[in-house]
This record gives structure tokens, C-alpha cells and sequence, in this order.
């Protein structure tokens, strides 16, 4: 079953503020962990995303003119900050992975676990 | 009857066509058309097989619809359906676990476990929750919906993760029987008791997973609560609490059996929260009267349930007990600690204006009383409350 993960993290400096050496380990971790996963060919792919303040958006009003957006599609206290897409047995399979993401000792990170459409 | 055969059904015709959500819709329509013609022509001589036939029939239909299914209909029309023992286990089991996964919300849980397993009709749930039809009904879509896409399969789960999912199938069943207890008896004849409800899935569960502390533990603490059943409401229908209940209204035999499975559950040496809980209502119920309850005894039952559940709840309840024990001043100072926590739950308030009449404070408990009465949402509960601060 093929599952997206979205990796959500705190929008303000909440990493920043964190003492560097312990930035350092956790990217550490997450490098480990990604090219773990991806020899095992359970991580198809994925992508580490720029801040949201970086972002443009597209949306349609009711009136269905398109707005353009300076930022992400909603501003809120937490915004994706990558994805990734894996190949895995079952939910259960997907759970287990998405909870020993090495980022989830970091108070506002968060990961989603959607399974993808099958055509 | 509807009970015993629904969540068998729904779970056997799920296995068949592996598709909860058709296998529910199509088991609840079967139900919804027995009820029409069964009071027009009279109950059949077997009542599952024909709710079997006309779900299994319906399910068919629902499948034909849907294009995806067009190659594996020829198979399901010829594959049978029957409900057959699971690994010498009940169908439900299986069931039940899926409606419980931890993918899925308490409040999701709990109503899909009425619905799927239980068999109760989405307004008999509605009422439950204290809800509206159209919400639960979404609830209930939302995670079937859920259990399908993400197939989550109907399986008794792995012996290694096996521990954390009973804890979550106990936790919806404890839940269950809390929905139903604390109404009124009132005059519904046709109302559903949700309290017998989750007693006799929790058996379901004892028959086809022997040996769980746990399980067992639970079946005790209903069964034990359960026993004071008919003391817990006066003649106008008001609730009447644990001290001032008439002992003799109580089910002796239900606590003689509720006794002798915390006595079972305890020699397997795994102590857990429903256990404990068990063991508190079973001291409770051995005892003459409120004043000569054994409130030591519950004490360290409680510092004993702290270690598996360190709740304020829990915590809240042993400061009751301690007051018996060492006074109402220890007692009010513990319960005090507690309020960054509990200070929008009712029973904090109650508890504290309990403790502040014991010590001769009626200002503060009157005060104490007033927010125990502005929080509580139970209606059998506020007309206690508001009882006290009347008498004030």
C-alpha cells in the first residue's frame, strides 16, 4: 500500500532557538533514518521543503477568480516541511514508521499519514 | 436476538466481501426491512439465516453498483458467506478490533462498536452521546470510510501488539457501559440498555480471549456496577449516590460473581487499572453499609491503581477514600493540587464542597457547589447538585 507522509513542523523559530549541536544531531538522525528506509525500498521518495514563508499560492475565490497568494495555502502556527511517499505492508506498517520519525522530540512537529489514491 | 446475530453478521459478510462499509449498510438495512415485515408476518423459524439472506442480497446490489467490484462479483455470488468460528474464535473479535483501531478516535470508536457490533440503530447511538442523528451518522460513515480505505483489516491482532489493542477494545467497552448507566430508568420501555449492551460483549470477549486479567478485570467492574443498578435511582426517578443507596436493592448475585472474577483475574499475578478499578467496587460492595466499608483497604488500592493510571480521576477518587481514612483536611489539601487540571469537571467541585462541609466551611462549599452545578452536563446528576445547594 502505497502511503504519503507529511512532515509538519512549527512555523515560527522554534528550531533555530534550538541549541546548534542538537539541530546538528537531529538532521543527523533524519539522514540515517531516510537512507535506511529507502535501501529497505519501503521510502519511494520525498523532499525536504523550503520554509512556507517561501511559498506562492494559487486559490479560488467563491467568485472563482484566482487569487494569488503570497505564502502557503493557510497560515498557521505549523506548516509542511516535506513529505515523503513509502510502499509498506499496511496502516499499521505506516504507523509504525511514521512514529519513529527522529523529528518528534521537537514540541509542534508532527507527521501525517494519508494513504494515497488508487486509481 | 437483533444483538446476538447483528455484529456476527456484519462481521462474516465483511470477511466475505472484505468491505466493512458495505457489510454494515447492507446488515443495518436487513434489520430495518426484519423489523417491518417480522411485526406484519411474525418472527421466521430462523431469524439469522434470514437476516443473512436479505443482507448478503443487499450487499450483492451495493457491489453490483460499484464498477471496481464487476470482476470479483461472479466469485462473491458463489462464495459462501456463512458466519464460521475464527480460528476456533467468535466473528466479532476480529470485527471489534477493527472498529477499535487507535487510527480511529475514541468518540469514532466507540460509536462504530455500537453500530457494527452491538447493532444499535444510529439514533439509539444519537441518543447515547447526547447527540444529533446526523452527526453520529457522519461520525460513523467517517470511520468506516476509514477502516476501508486504509484497509484495515478485520483481524485479532499479532500477539505482539496484541496488549495495547485489547487496552484500547476495554477502554470503548468501559465507555459503552458509561453511556448507558447514568440515565435515568424514566419511562422509555423501549430503550436500549447500553449497560447489559457492553456486559455481554465483554463476555464475547472473556469466551473467545480466555485468560486476559484484564478482560476479566473489566467484566468484574461492570458487573459490579452494574449490581447497584437498581439502587442507584429513587421512585422520582433522582440518583441517589454510593453512601445513601439502599445496600439491600443490590444484586447479590451479580456481586457474587463480580467477586469471584476479581478473585480469578488476581491470580494470574499482572495486575492492571481495570482490575484494580474491579477490586475497589468489590470492596464497596462487601461492605454493610458506607460507614463500614474497609476505606484502608481502598486507599491502597488506589495508590496501586495510580501506578497503572496516574489520572486526576484517579487521584480525585483516593482523596475521597483518604478523607475516611485520615480526615477531611488531608484529604481537601490532595484535591486542591488537582484543580490546574480538573477545574472545568464537575465532580472536582462536588468532591471539594463535600470535604468543605466536613469542615465547617458552608460558605466555600456552597460557592463549590454552585460550579459543580454550572458544570455538569448529566441531567440525573445536576438535579442532585442543585438539591445540595438548594438545602444550603
Amino acid at each position: 500500500m502505497k502511503y504519503v507522509l507529511l512532515f509538519t513542523s512549527p512555523s515560527d523559530d522554534t528550531w533555530q532557538r534550538l541549541p546548534e549541536d542538537r539541530q546538528t544531531a537531529i538532521y543527523g538522525e533524519i539522514m540515517t533514518w531516510w537512507q535506511k528506509h529507502e535501501a529497505n525500498g519501503v521510502i519511494l521518495g520525498g523532499e525536504r521543503l523550503q520554509p512556507g514563508t517561501t511559498a506562492t499560492t494559487y486559490r479560488v475565490g467563491d467568485d472563482l477568480s484566482v487569487q494569488t497568494i503570497d505564502g502557503p495555502y493557510v497560515e498557521a502556527k505549523e506548516e509542511v516541511s516535506g513529505f515523503g511517499v513509502i510502499e509498506v505492508e499496511s496502516l499499521d506498517a505506516a504507523l509504525e514508521l511514521a512514529r519513529s520519525w527522529p523529528a518528534l522530540c521537537v514540541p509542534g512537529e508532527g507527521v501525517e499519514v494519508r494513504p494515497v489514491f488508487a486509481m | 436476538m437483533v444483538r446476538d446475530h447483528s455484529g456476527a453478521l456484519v462481521a462474516s459478510l465483511a470477511r466475505w466481501c472484505n468491505n466493512l462499509d458495505v457489510a454494515e449498510e447492507s446488515v443495518a438495512g436487513a434489520i430495518e426491512i426484519a423489523l417491518v415485515d417480522w411485526r406484519a408476518h411474525g418472527i421466521p423459524d430462523h431469524p439469522g439465516t434470514w437476516l443473512h439472506t436479505v443482507a448478503r442480497r443487499r450487499a450483492l446490489d451495493r457491489l453490483r453498483r460499484a464498477r471496481r467490484y464487476a470482476d470479483k462479483l461472479a466469485l462473491l455470488e458463489a462464495t459462501p458467506s456463512e458466519p464460521r468460528a475464527y480460528d476456533g474464535g467468535d466473528d466479532r473479535l476480529p470485527l471489534l478490533f477493527a472498529c477499535c483501531h487507535p487510527a480511529l478516535g475514541r468518540d469514532a470508536q466507540v460509536a462504530l462498536t455500537m453500530r457494527a457490533v452491538i447493532g444499535l440503530t444510529t439514533r439509539e447511538i444519537a441518543r447515547a452521546f447526547l447527540s444529533s442523528e446526523a452527526t453520529i451518522g457522519q461520525r460513523i460513515w467517517r470511520a468506516k470510510h476509514k477502516i476501508v480505505t486504509n484497509q484495515i483489516p478485520l483481524v485479532v491482532p499479532p500477539v505482539e501488539r496484541r496488549a495495547d489493542r485489547l487496552n484500547d477494545v476495554l477502554t470503548v467497552l468501559y465507555l459503552t457501559y458509561n453511556e448507558g448507566h447514568l440515565s435515568t430508568v424514566g419511562g422509555d420501555a423501549q430503550r436500549r440498555d447500553l449497560a447489559e449492551d457492553a456486559i455481554w460483549l465483554t463476555r464475547v470477549v472473556d469466551r473467545s480471549l480466555p485468560e486476559q486479567p484484564e478482560v476479566i478485570g473489566l467484566l468484574a467492574l461492570l458487573l459490579l456496577s452494574h449490581a447497584r443498578q437498581a439502587a442507584r435511582f429513587d421512585a422520582d426517578g433522582e440518583l441517589v449516590t454510593l453512601a445513601d443507596q439502599d445496600r439491600t436493592l443490590w444484586d447479590a448475585r451479580a456481586i457474587e460473581e463480580g467477586v469471584g472474577l476479581v478473585e480469578r483475574a488476581g491470580s494470574f499475578g499482572r495486575a492492571g487499572r481495570f482490575q484494580l478499578q474491579a477490586a475497589i467496587a468489590a470492596v464497596h460492595a462487601e461492605a454493610a453499609s458506607y460507614d463500614q466499608t474497609d476505606w484502608p483497604q481502598i486507599v491502597v488500592l488506589y495508590d496501586m491503581l495510580k501506578r497503572h493510571d496516574d489520572s486526576p480521576v484517579v487521584r480525585l477518587n483516593r482523596a475521597v477514600a483518604l478523607a475516611h481514612v485520615a480526615g477531611p483536611a488531608p484529604a481537601l489539601d490532595d484535591v486542591d493540587l488537582l484543580a490546574p487540571t480538573l477545574s472545568e469537571y464537575h465532580l472536582f467541585h462536588a468532591v471539594r464542597a463535600h470535604l468543605l462541609r466536613q469542615l465547617d466551611r458552608p460558605g466555600e462549599a456552597r460557592r463549590a457547589d454552585e460550579r459543580a452545578l454550572s458544570l455538569t452536563t448529566n441531567i440525573a446528576e445536576r438535579s442532585v447538585l442543585a438539591a445540595r445547594v438548594a438545602a444550603m
